[in-house]
C-alpha cells in the first residue's frame, strides 16, 4: 500500500481537513477511501466524512480538541494497513438517451470535437467512469476518466434551467444533473434513473469510489425506464468491482 | 394544528440540521441562527433539536387551533398575539383561535417561533429542516397546516429574562481557511482593514459580499465546504456559504466563520455592513 504525505489541518471549529497530494489520481482516492473506512470502523459516530478527489473533510457535531484528534488520525493512518475493507464497490450501468430531444448540445459537441454524433456517443459509453466525489447538489457525481477527445469547455452562456437527468460534458468531467438547476455543461443526453431519492435509505445509491458506465437507449426505452423508476420497479444493473 | 393564513416573505421549519448525508451532497440545513433556535427551545424547556419556524424579513400570519405556549427569538418584527404586542424571549400562553402576526422588521433579519414540544412536521433523513428537494416543500405556503402537541397548562421556568441579542455587532470572527495562504499582502490588507456590505444576493445557501477584492488565479481540486466557509472567486468576489450551502466547492476557501459569527451573519440583510476579524 502506498503511503502519502498527509496534511491535517483545522477547518473552523467543527471540522478537520485531511489533504493528500494535490492531484487527481485513482491511487490517492483508493487510499482516502480505505482510510475513511478504517475510521468509520472505530466508534466515531459524532463525525461525518466527505471524501472528494484528494481530500476528506471530517465534520463533527460538537466541538473537539484539534491536537488530540490530529494525533488519533495520524495514528489511525499509520495503522490502516491492518484494516480489512468491507465496503463493496460497484460499477453501475446507467441508461442514457442521446436522442436530439434531450441532447441539446450534441451537434455542437460533434462540431467542436470533429467527431460524428455516433462517435461521441460511442466514446461516452466506452468508459467505466470513477466517482471522485458527490457534491454541488444532492446526488451530483463528479466523474473522472472522460476520453480526451470529448473534453469540451463549458458553455459560454450557462442555461438558467437544465432538466433533471441531463447528462453533460465540461472540461475533463462528465456527469448527470440530479435536479432542475442552472448549468453550464454541454448537454448530450438524459438519464431516466434518478440519482437521488430522499424516500430511500441511502437516498443516493452511488458512493464515492464506485464506477458509472453509460449505455445508449432509445426514446421509447427512456420513457419506459422513467416510469419503471417512478413506480419503483426499475432494476438497476451493477457489477461488483474487485478491490 | 397551526394554520398558515399568510406565509410571509420566506418562512420555513428548521431544527438544528440534517447530519450524516453530506457525503451524498445533502447540505446540513437547520436554523441559520442556531443560537436563536437553541434559545427559543431552552426557554420552553424543549429538546435543543426541536423544530421551530424560521421567519425571514417579513412575518407570517398564523392561526393556532390548539392551546400551547410559544417563545420568539432572533430578529424583532413587532409581533402581536390577537393584536397585543409580545416580546422576544418571553414564554407566552396561546389559546385555541389566537392569531399571531408580525409587523415591521425592527432588528436582525430572521426571527424564530418555537412552540412547546416543537413543530411535528415530517422527518426526512433524520431532520425536519425544510430543504428542497429533500423535503417536498421549499417553504411554508398559505393554508399549510402544521401539527404540534396540545399544552393547556405549563409554568415556564424562566419568565421575562433580560437577554441581549447576540447579533448587534457587525464583526464576523473568522479563522484562516484551508487556502488562506494564497492571499497576498494587498488582499490581506483589503480583507481586514475595511467594512464590507452584504449584497442583495443573500439567502440560506450563501451570502455574497457587494465589494470585490483583488482576484487571483489559483485553482483547487473540488473539496469539502462548510457553513461559514468564505470562498474567493478568481474575479475577487467573496461568497460566504450558509446552512443550505453546497457540500463541496472548487473556489479557494480563504476564511472560516466561527459558529457564533454564522449566527450573526444570518441576522444581516442587504446593505448591512460586516467586518472580518481574525481570531
Amino acid at each position: 500500500m502506498n503511503t502519502f504525505d498527509l496534511q491535517i489541518s483545522r477547518f473552523g471549529e467543527m471540522a478537520i481537513l485531511l489533504q493528500w497530494p494535490q492531484e487527481v489520481n485513482e491511487l490517492i482516492l483508493a487510499d482516502i477511501l480505505a482510510f475513511v473506512e478504517a475510521l468509520k470502523s472505530q466508534d466515531r459516530s459524532d463525525w461525518e466524512y466527505v471524501p472528494s478527489y484528494n481530500s476528506v473533510t471530517l465534520i463533527s457535531k460538537s466541538k473537539f480538541d484539534f491536537e488530540q484528534e490530529k494525533k488519533l488520525l495520524l495514528d489511525a493512518y499509520s495503522k490502516r494497513d491492518g484494516h480489512q475493507n468491507t465496503t463493496e464497490r460497484h460499477c453501475w450501468q446507467l441508461p442514457v438517451c442521446y436522442d436530439s430531444e434531450f441532447a441539446l448540445d450534441l451537434p455542437m459537441v460533434s462540431e467542436k470535437s470533429g467527431l460524428s454524433e455516433e462517435e461521441v456517443i460511442r466514446l461516452h459509453t466506452s468508459e467505466d467512469y470513477l466517482v471522485y466525489g458527490i457534491g454541488f447538489l444532492p446526488g451530483f457525481l463528479y466523474l473522472g476518466g472522460l476520453p480526451q477527445s470529448l473534453e469540451i469547455p463549458r458553455r459560454d452562456d450557462p442555461r438558467l434551467e437544465v432538466s433533471p437527468g441531463a447528462v453533460g460534458l465540461a472540461g475533463k468531467q462528465t456527469g448527470i444533473y440530479p435536479q432542475n438547476s442552472p448549468g453550464g455543461w454541454n448537454i448530450i443526453g438524459n438519464c431516466p434513473i434518478p440519482l437521488f431519492n430522499p424516500k430511500l435509505e441511502p437516498p443516493c445509491f452511488v458512493k464515492v469510489g464506485d464506477r458509472i458506465r453509460f449505455h445508449a437507449i432509445t426514446k421509447a426505452e427512456h420513457k419506459l425506464r422513467k416510469i419503471e423508476s417512478e413506480v419503483g420497479i426499475y432494476n438497476l444493473n451493477k457489477t461488483l468491482i474487485d478491490a | 394544528m397551526l394554520k398558515v393564513l399568510k406565509p410571509g416573505f420566506f418562512s420555513t421549519i428548521q431544527d438544528l440540521g440534517r447530519f450524516g448525508y453530506r457525503s451524498m451532497g445533502v447540505p446540513v440545513s437547520g436554523g441559520m441562527d442556531a443560537l436563536a433556535v437553541r434559545k427559543a427551545n431552552l426557554l420552553l424547556e424543549n429538546q435543543p433539536n426541536d423544530a421551530v419556524m424560521e421567519i425571514t424579513m417579513t412575518g407570517p400570519t398564523l392561526l393556532f387551533e390548539t392551546p400551547t405556549y410559544i417563545c420568539l427569538t432572533g430578529a424583532e418584527m413587532a409581533a402581536t398575539l390577537n393584536n397585543e404586542p409580545i416580546k422576544n424571549h418571553n414564554v407566552v400562553q396561546v389559546k385555541a383561535g389566537d392569531i399571531l402576526s408580525y409587523g415591521k422588521l425592527e432588528s436582525g433579519f430572521r426571527s424564530y417561533l418555537a412552540v412547546k414540544g416543537g413543530f411535528l412536521t415530517e422527518e426526512v433523513l433524520g431532520s425536519r429542516s425544510q430543504y428542497f428537494p429533500v423535503t417536498a416543500g421549499k417553504k411554508l405556503l398559505e393554508r399549510n397546516e402544521i401539527s404540534y402537541f396540545e399544552t393547556k397548562r405549563y409554568d415556564a421556568l424562566i419568565s421575562d429574562p433580560i437577554l441581549e441579542n447576540h447579533f448587534n455587532s457587525n464583526y464576523l470572527e473568522v479563522e484562516k481557511g484551508p487556502e488562506f495562504m494564497i492571499l497576498g499582502d494587498a488582499q490581506l490588507a483589503e480583507l481586514f482593514a475595511q467594512e464590507f456590505t452584504v449584497s442583495e444576493k443573500n439567502n440560506r445557501m450563501a451570502y455574497q459580499i457587494a465589494e470585490k477584492i483583488v482576484g487571483h488565479q489559483h485553482t483547487i481540486i473540488t473539496s469539502g465546504t462548510l457553513p461559514g466557509t468564505v470562498q474567493l472567486t478568481p474575479g475577487g468576489k467573496l461568497l460566504i456559504l450558509m446552512k443550505d450551502g453546497q457540500t463541496t466547492g472548487g473556489y479557494p476557501r480563504i476564511l472560516q466563520l466561527t459558529e457564533a459569527s454564522i449566527c450573526t451573519l444570518a441576522q444581516k440583510r442587504a446593505g448591512d455592513t460586516v467586518q472580518f476579524k481574525l481570531v
